[in-house]
């Protein structure tokens, strides 16, 4: 169902036939969809908070209490270095790319499972389930926000042009996520595995990313072996995390190697992840 | 291909069943992966079942066609294959133009938003434009009769509102073509015919709509062509009464008859093995007749005894699907046990009240709350014309309803004495 079919045309033929091999992404389609996206997002939204006592609050309180938890214990007790950037900044600025990372595979995971009904009734662009179900946490993210701003306030740093580059480290995070979640959700369909590894999966990675520490704790160990610092960067998040800070923080560091590695194994996830997608989708309805 | 708006050519769609199912976890996977190679040789292929086999047709723009069969026979796989919810096997198909399937009503619907939010995000599932929604939303908020209720979330509303409101939404839909599965098969009798008096409307406005149901009348009032399926192959094709006749006398008449089911309940390893229709002489019979003795029987392979088990056989007519009556051996206060490894289970009836025609019957045995099966539209009977009364008149169904009840007449001038217990007596009545 292309767009191009106007009134006058004759309607746009749509083929079904059995797919083989491994097919086109589609995104054409995913685009025509926009609208029910938009409408799944909301509906996730809506739903999450309605009949809770602090509504939107949540989406705070997660960074924050955890945030302050790591001050405690990994900044004053355990005096992790923080880049000379006050932790409790630190630890705020990686969590919120943390909260949407970890949030979002956790939405996308059980988004298809939890979508059975839909998806054995009607026809719309599977992708659609699991992007919603991260873009729902990007919003959670956006309302997170503003608190980042009171503490940078409070702590007096103020951004310097690297804010510009932001919103590219935000999608980078956005893009990450969705690459991951694409390939828990699809495969959460046939193994029902992926439920139970999820929030393990997610444990571990949060001490394999530098939420915590900066990188600048490991690499020069790394480079003491000769392995080069931006192998980092084959986790996505570590370069979105690194990214994000020096965006708003503005340290004295270097993080660009990283984040290009980041943006390398971040497109890589995100086509592999799509190409999977695809290639069981149209399984989808007969085993969900 | 002419200028066909649903085209389809040799459309199949096979699946998997039986115990070797595909591995739902990653273990069952690994230990799948493991076993294969010992295996080889041995039990191999998968155990599948073609759910729809070559189905081929066209379809004009703007025609209305139903699609008739048993349950089983593959309709609805017919349909989520057009509707691109699951993939053929084999085959192809073509169609031109936006496709909006109605499998269900109230697809997406959620329950702690309200009527509002839901109109908007069912609309948007089931493929309308925001624009599009917006400007019907007053139609469909008067068609479901929910307007004080809009900003109420729909878990607070009736089931008959919730089912209003899911029908507007879906009858309001602008798609070309429409595939409409059985949604007439739920709510009340005047919503049911709310919703046909929309189908109707819907189908002279120039869609093409393909239409699933069992209603063969809401069949013959809607659609021009149908096409029957059975078995997953088109059966035949053509004007709708030639095709709902021949459904009637071909697909629900004894053709099935003491055929073996594989009915299995996984928990229990119980199977409903063969429904017999019996006579005095305890042959088998190919049909019952009106007021003749007739036993059925119901064999059923049982891995271990049961005790306390209740048989129910509901009576069903063949089109409407309207319960007639049922048999039920806890109405009658009997105890029936199964042995295995396996059991018969008997139900006499000593005069068949059921008019002549044809029946489905609904099949379930319980072993105290547990069922052991339950098979709706299990077995399809003929009961032929007998004479009940024992009169020599046979009733004619076309005007006598299904069942058959005793009964004493008498007329006399008023004032006159008059004897029940005679007249019963009497029996049947004379003068």
């Amino acid at each position: 169902m292309r767009g191009a079919g106007s009134h006058l045309t004759a309607p746009p033929v749509l083929v079904i036939e059995p797919s083989r091999g491994i097919g086109s992404l589609r995104l054409a389609e995913l685009w025509e969809y926009r609208e029910l996206l938009y409408f799944l997002v909301w509906r996730d939204l809506k739903v999450r908070y309605k009949q809770t006592l602090l509504g939107a609050v949540w989406a705070i309180l997660q960074p924050l209490a955890t945030a302050v938890v790591f001050t405690l214990f990994f900044g004053r007790i355990a005096k992790i270095s923080s880049d000379g950037m006050p932790y409790p900044l630190f630890a705020y600025t990686g969590l919120l790319i943390w909260t949407l990372f970890s949030q979002g595979l956790m939405q996308a995971a059980n988004s298809l499972v939890g979508s059975a009904n839909l998806i054995t009734k009607v026809y719309f662009p599977r992708l659609c389930i699991p992007v919603a179900a991260v873009i729902a946490c990007l919003v959670d993210l956006a309302v997170a926000f503003p608190l980042l701003v009171a503490l940078m306030a409070y702590h007096r740093v103020m951004p310097g042009l690297g804010l510009l580059a932001l919103p590219a480290f935000l999608l980078l995070a956005l893009l990450a996520t969705i690459g991951v979640g694409l390939w828990l959700s699809a495969l959460n369909v046939r193994y029902r595995d992926v439920r139970h590894a999820v929030p393990f999966l997610i444990q571990l990675w949060l001490f394999l990313s530098p939420v915590i520490y900066p990188t600048s704790l490991i690499t020069p160990r790394l480079e003491k072996l000769g392995v080069p610092g931006w192998v980092l960067g084959c986790n996505p998040v570590a370069g979105a995390v690194e990214g994000f800070r020096w965006a708003l923080l503005r340290p004295d560091t270097n993080p660009w190697p990283l984040v290009a590695a980041s943006t390398a194994s971040t497109f890589v996830i995100l086509v592999t992840g799509m190409f999977y997608f695809r290639s069981v989708e149209r399984s989808f309805a007969d085993v969900v | 291909m002419s200028d066909a708006v649903i085209c389809a050519q040799g459309l199949s769609k096979q699946y998997r069943i039986g115990n070797r199912q595909r591995a739902t976890t990653l273990r069952e996977g690994i230990i799948e992966l493991a076993r294969a190679p010992l295996r080889l040789g041995r039990r191999s292929a998968p155990e599948t079942i073609w759910a729809l086999k070559d189905v081929s047709f066209e379809i004009a723009p703007g025609e209305v066609v139903g699609v008739i069969g048993r349950n089983g026979a593959g309709k609805s796989t017919l349909l989520k294959i057009l509707a691109r919810i699951t993939e053929p096997t084999e085959g192809r198909a073509e169609v031109r133009g936006r496709v909006g399937s109605l499998l269900e009503v109230g697809t997406g619907f959620h329950s702690e938003l309200t009527g509002r939010e839901n109109i908007y995000l069912n609309g948007a599932i089931l493929g309308m434009k925001r624009i599009e929604i917006a400007e019907k939303f007053d139609e469909i908020v008067a068609f479901a009769e929910v307007e004080k209720f809009i900003d109420t979330p729909v878990k607070h509303y009736s089931s008959g509102m919730y089912l209003r409101l899911a029908f507007a939404v879906a009858a309001h839909l602008e798609h070309e073509i429409l595939l409409v599965d059985e949604v007439l098969a739920v709510g009340d009798a005047s919503f049911q015919k709310k919703c046909l008096g929309k189908m109707s409307e819907v189908s002279k406005g120039g869609r093409t709509v393909l239409f699933v149901s069992h209603n063969m009348a809401a069949v013959q009032g809607l659609c021009s062509r149908a096409v029957l399926i059975h078995g997953g192959r088109v059966a035949a094709i053509g004007p709708t009464n030639e095709i709902v006749t021949r459904y009637i006398r071909e697909c629900l008449n004894p053709a099935r008859f003491g055929n073996s089911f594989i009915t299995r309940n996984e928990e229990s390893g119980v199977v409903f093995k063969r429904f017999d229709l019996m006579g005095t002489d305890g042959q088998v019979l190919p049909s019952a007749q009106t007021g003749a003795l007739v036993l059925m029987r119901l064999t059923v392979e049982t891995p271990r005894p049961y005790n306390n088990v209740q048989a129910a056989i509901g009576v069903n007519t063949d089109c409407e699907d309207i319960r007639v009556c049922i048999f039920e051996s806890w109405l009658v206060g009997a105890e029936l046990t199964l042995q295995p490894p396996e059991s018969h289970i008997y139900c006499a009836i000593p005069r068949m009240p059921l008019y002549p025609g044809n029946y489905r019957l609904n099949i379930q045995v319980m072993a105290g709350t547990e069922v052991l099966f339950y098979v709706p539209g299990a077995v399809d009977i003929t009961v032929t014309d007998g004479d009940y009364y024992g009169t020599g008149n046979l009733p004619n169904r076309q005007w006598s309803g299904f069942v058959l009840a005793e009964q004493a007449w008498d007329a006399k001038p008023a004032g006159c004495q008059f004897s029940i217990a005679d007249l019963l007596v009497r029996g049947k009545g004379t003068r």
